[in-house]
């Protein structure tokens, strides 16, 4: 191979410079996911913790849409339990800070859902 | 292999038979899984239609105008360029083009009269949307808004006779007067206009703006119900009464009739 030398040092400080966010992260100690405050009044969510965790956004999807186009307001949970398909009163009437719950995890998960263009967070005016 | 063929075949038809056992199970709902239900307070028709009376509604009350904004989060601005219209006042000549002549009635000419989405039965502009995000409801007949659908495209604007659809130039939060949990805001960059309250109607309550003229000074001059119902108040009112549409020659079947 002609000039290895310099084609393997090149390909080194690209892989430095590509990855430069991971060494950075792993010189700090790496990086943990955030914890949250669920801040629940209820023991049990509309469905399994390990599915909302995976899963809420199409849960929601699927409320909106519930709601929205078939006129369905009424979730039957697996357990048989009835709730209210609604983000502002049913999801946050119980998980009553959005900021340190919906937010901490989506700013460390660096994703920007627009639920909250046009749904309201309950404050003590609007309640 | 020490399994005869006659083995290998009575374990396929078993097999068979437990695909075959899970519809079963699901029919007789040992299988359970999330459903979606309709509340069973919720107010039903099959066709949803309302009736302003022009001789009961004073000119001077926004009584169904300030309960729509409230309810639905309607903004306000100054401009008349950039107004979000549910329900308004419109005058006479303007609401009904061509019934207006030189020598109309002073009451009825100088009058404003509400007006709002007419929910027509043949609704142009369900069909020029690009998105569905407008539709016809077909158990009821509300013309339905999806939001979350709506690119901002104006089509619906456009083809809207009545122009009962607004659009949102500006983020509309910093311009509501009152928030309320219970509906959403609407963005920057969609169309909006009256729902027919389908969401107080899922919940069994009657539109804001019928409640609020029913309590207001004058009263009972908006009805709202069920016109493929001939015992319902605004099919008995119709029938004995003179009415008008908006512009019905063009042929949207417009589902707001007026008392003149």
């Amino acid at each position: 191979m002609y000039d290895a030398g310099k084609i393997i040092a090149a390909l080194l400080l690209f892989l430095a410079l590509v990855g430069l966010p991971i060494w950075a992260n792993l010189a700090r100690g790496g990086s943990r996911p955030p914890e949250l405050e669920i801040g629940a009044t209820e023991k049990q969510c509309v469905a399994p913790v390990e599915y909302m965790r995976k899963y809420h956004m199409k849960l929601l999807q699927q409320w909106c849409d519930a709601v929205v186009r078939d006129g369905d307001r009424i979730y039957v949970a697996q357990d048989g339990r009835r709730y209210e398909m609604s983000l502002s009163r049913t999801c946050l009437g119980c998980h009553s800070t959005k900021k340190g719950f919906c937010d901490r995890c989506h700013d460390y998960a660096r994703v920007t859902p627009n639920c909250w263009n046009c749904h309201q967070e309950p404050t003590k005016e609007n309640r | 292999m020490d399994g005869s063929r006659r083995d290998f075949l009575k374990m396929c038809g078993l097999f068979v038979l437990a695909m075959g056992l899970k519809p079963v199970a699901r029919a007789f709902g040992m299988d359970a899984r999330p459903q979606m239900l309709p509340a069973p307070e919720a107010l039903k028709a099959r066709r949803w239609a309302m009736v302003v009376d022009l001789k009961k509604c004073k000119g001077d009350c926004t009584a169904c105008i300030d309960a729509c904004h409230r309810v639905h989060n309607v903004p306000t601005f100054d401009d008349p360029r950039h107004e979000i219209k549910w329900i308004w006042r419109e005058k006479y000549a303007d609401a009904f083009p061509s019934q207006y002549h030189a020598h109309t009635e002073e009451n009825v000419k100088s009058k404003p009269l509400v007006v709002l989405c007419n929910h027509c039965d043949n609704p142009p502009c369900t069909r020029v949307c690009p998105v569905k995000a407008t539709w016809k409801r077909a158990e009821d007949g509300i013309v339905m808004m999806d939001f979350h659908r709506c690119i901002g495209c104006r089509y619906c604007m456009a083809a809207c006779p009545y122009g009962a659809r607004s659009f949102n130039w500006f983020d509309p939060r910093p311009h509501i007067r009152q928030m309320n949990l219970d509906f959403p805001t609407r963005t920057k960059g969609v169309v909006e206009k009256c729902n027919f309250c389908v969401e107080r109607l899922a919940k069994g309550q009657r539109p804001a703006c019928v409640e609020a003229c029913a309590q207001a000074p004058n009263g009972q001059a908006l009805l709202f119900g069920d016109l493929q119902d001939p015992a319902s108040e605004v099919s008995r009112v119709l029938a004995a009464r003179f009415s008008v549409q908006r512009k019905p020659e063009l042929g949207t079947r417009p589902q707001v009739y007026y008392i003149v």
